[in-house]
């Protein structure tokens, strides 16, 4: 998994609630394609008209915003369906971050596992920060420090954000969470066959 | 000391050790599989990754499925590939699949319960949002992404944070026509979208006690809609004459065992719980959706509410933009919008019982015209029961198709799709822009309110039938 440290990069301001995940990737693309061929389906159907041709008043269509490596979004971020190919395609598309007041509970541990760093921010914080991008025409970078667990707006203002000591670390080393897992072999036989005797009638249907 | 919560017995007996931070390796008890899982099956195996204990995994085909009335194996042909190669990787790793058209085939959610593969007192996961659906047996039950399904098939056992605890009390008698899907979507309009996030959510109280095994399943497979990945009600009676004699429940000597253990699981009177929320029941009328978000949601007999009604401006925009999308306008009587498609399926509402409620209305009546309406059992032996009951006939008598189980027009991934601009009363869960297809438009309901709106030909309340 790659890493994630630091980032100063453009943030595209995407301020609707409860974006969920079938907005973010369409069902029709989780049929065939492989994550890392996502990103241009990420939001497909706000970036691209019925025709096909692009949407030039979405954000993401938009220069600068076409760079962004950062979204600032509302309440209940990526809600819904616990399809993982929406944080693949947003990954593809470039995205290394996604700023907002909440997250649905199975984006959220998703974005873990691929190295897409979701950040809580009170909305009041987030609003500030479109301002300020949007008074940039969207050049301004947002940075984010995950070391220091910090958020820089392009004007220089920091504010701390609270993430948890195992997913910060997870994130910072890259490393894999199931070659982490298999080195508590032990732990995990010792609990099974305690389990097994505690429990037998789980175990009855094979 | 104080009392222990329901959640609280549960997880702890599955932490294999605890990682700090809140976060803990949990014992994965039950792990369930859809067709979606043939690619974490293939990544595992490629890396030379076991499946951990095939004995506690349970697969079957729903999601790609065709629902055509006499499907093959060919039918739909571009999801044939998908299809092959679950058997194949099923095959390779030792997992038990129930495959398409077998007893065991279904909605995974719909098959876990009635296989009798979800028990109380388990830790249960499966790659669906929806999963939560489970905790209506006395479990806790939760989705997981791809990557954790790769986890847990290669270790048993899965890296998660505890979450807070959240307490919603039904109290009160369901009025005439009022069902497990009123109340839930009730409360989401109450708590909202997020209203259960960072919460484990408790469903209690007498309205809930009396609740069937089935309305139970239905009322919490919409925890999610509420934000909270598990909700879950206590196991009681009603649950163990529900799975006894089911294939996969213990038998004779140790079905005793665990119903005595199954009874130490409820929380204790003492428990306390991070948050409580109380409903009186008897104030709940049929619901349905007017929106894009299942928190958009009013009694039958309410009018479309005005954006202009809330003081929240980022609320405001959602609140039109969702009337743009749907076609409808503040303030107008929600009763009587024409409707073009009905659909009585998914996780949420398939059971033999909905298809009882559906063909009991049926009876003696037609579905108006212009609207297609279609049953899509939540699995093959549900399928089997309501076809030895005579339902099909009764249903298709009245003008509705009777189809092969699978998730269907709930998320549209298999084809199944309500047209672009059409309205369409679902009893699924989800009534997100696009999700039963490009311009779809989706009012969820219960079954009586979906078969009444079948019947009528608009969103009607059931209890003027």
């Amino acid at each position: 998994m790659e890493k994630f440290t630091k980032l100063a990069a453009i943030a595209a301001p995407i301020m609707r609630q409860n974006i969920d995940t079938d907005m973010v990737i369409r069902v029709e693309r989780l049929r065939d394609l492989p994550p890392e061929k996502l990103g241009p389906y990420a939001f497909e159907s706000w970036r691209y008209k019925p025709d096909g041709s692009e949407a030039p008043e979405f954000v993401l269509n938009r220069p600068p915003y076409r760079d962004a490596k950062v979204i600032l979004a509302a309440d209940n971020f990526g809600c819904g369906s616990s399809r993982e190919a929406a944080v693949w395609s947003l990954f593809a598309f470039g995205i290394r971050c996604v700023i907002a007041p909440s997250f649905g509970p199975i984006f959220y541990n998703n974005c873990f596992q691929n190295g897409l760093l979701p950040v809580a921010l009170p909305l009041e914080v987030i609003e500030e920060l479109v301002a300020e991008v949007e008074a940039s025409q969207g050049t301004g970078k947002v940075s984010i420090d995950l070391e220091a667990c910090t958020v820089t707006s392009p004007s220089g203002k920091v504010t701390s954000f609270k993430i948890d000591p195992l997913r910060r670390e997870a994130l910072l080393s890259g490393q894999d969470q199931i070659e982490q897992t298999r080195g508590r072999e032990k732990e995990i036989a010792a609990f099974e066959q305690g389990d097994r005797q505690r429990f037998p009638w789980l175990y009855q249907s094979a | 000391m104080a009392g222990r919560t329901l959640f609280d017995k549960i997880w702890d007996r599955h932490v294999i050790q605890e990682l700090g931070g809140g976060y803990a390796l949990m014992h994965v008890s039950r792990h369930l599989m859809h067709d979606g899982g043939a690619a974490a099956l293939e990544r595992n195996r490629k890396k030379g990754y076991k499946v951990r204990d095939t004995a506690l995994t349970f697969a079957t085909m729903d999601h790609a499925v065709s629902t055509e009335p006499g499907r093959t194996a060919a039918t739909r042909s571009q999801f044939v590939a998908r299809l092959d190669s679950m058997r194949e990787e099923c095959k390779l790793a030792g997992v038990r699949l129930f495959d398409i058209g077998e007893p065991g085939q279904g909605i995974i959610h719909v098959i876990g319960p009635e296989l009798g593969a979800t028990l109380p007192g388990t830790f249960l996961v499966c790659g669906d949002s929806h999963t939560c659906t489970h905790g209506g047996m006395g479990c806790i039950a939760f989705g997981i992404g791809s990557s954790e399904v790769s986890h847990v098939l290669a270790t048993q056992s899965l890296v998660q944070r505890r979450p807070q605890t959240m307490r919603a009390t039904f109290d009160g008698t369901l009025a005439p026509g009022v069902r497990a899907k009123d109340l839930i979507l009730y409360l989401i309009g109450q708590i909202g979208t997020a209203g259960g996030t960072g919460y484990a959510l408790e469903y209690a109280g007498s309205a809930i006690r009396s609740l069937p095994v089935e309305g139970r399943l239905t009322l919490c497979n919409l925890s999610i809609e509420a934000g909270a990945k598990i909700g879950f009600v206590a196991p009681d009676e009603t649950t163990y004459a529900f799975l006894k004699g089911r294939p996969f429940a213990p038998k004779g000597e140790m079905w005793d065992k665990a119903v005595a253990d199954w009874r130490t699981l409820p929380s204790d009177p003492d428990a306390v719980f991070d948050r409580e929320v109380k409903i009186d029941v008897a104030r709940i009328a049929p619901q349905i959706t007017w929106g894009t978000s299942p928190e958009h949601v009013v009694a039958v007999t309410e009018r479309i509410p005005d954006p202009k009604s809330v003081a929240d401006p980022d609320k405001q925009r959602a609140m039109q933009a969702a009337l743009d999308y749907m076609g409808l306008k503040a303030g107008a009587p929600i009763a009587g919008t024409p409707v073009d498609w009905v659909f009585i399926g998914s996780c949420t509402n398939s059971r033999l019982s909905d298809i009882q409620e559906a063909a009991a209305l049926a009876k003696g009546r037609k579905v108006a015209a212009g609207v297609t309406a279609w049953v899509v059992p939540g699995s093959e032996t549900i399928k089997r029961q309501a076809e030895a009951e005579g339902l099909d006939r009764v249903l298709t008598e009245a003008g509705f198709q009777w189809r092969e189980p699978g998730c269907s027009m709930c998320l549209a991934f298999n084809g199944d799709r309500v047209p672009p601009g059409k309205r369409s009363v679902s009893t699924s869960n989800r009534n997100f822009v696009g999700r039963q297809g490009p311009g779809a438009r989706t009012h969820l309901a219960s079954p009586a309110m979906a078969a009444a709106a079948a019947l009528t030909g608009t969103i009607s309340d059931v209890r003027s039938l």
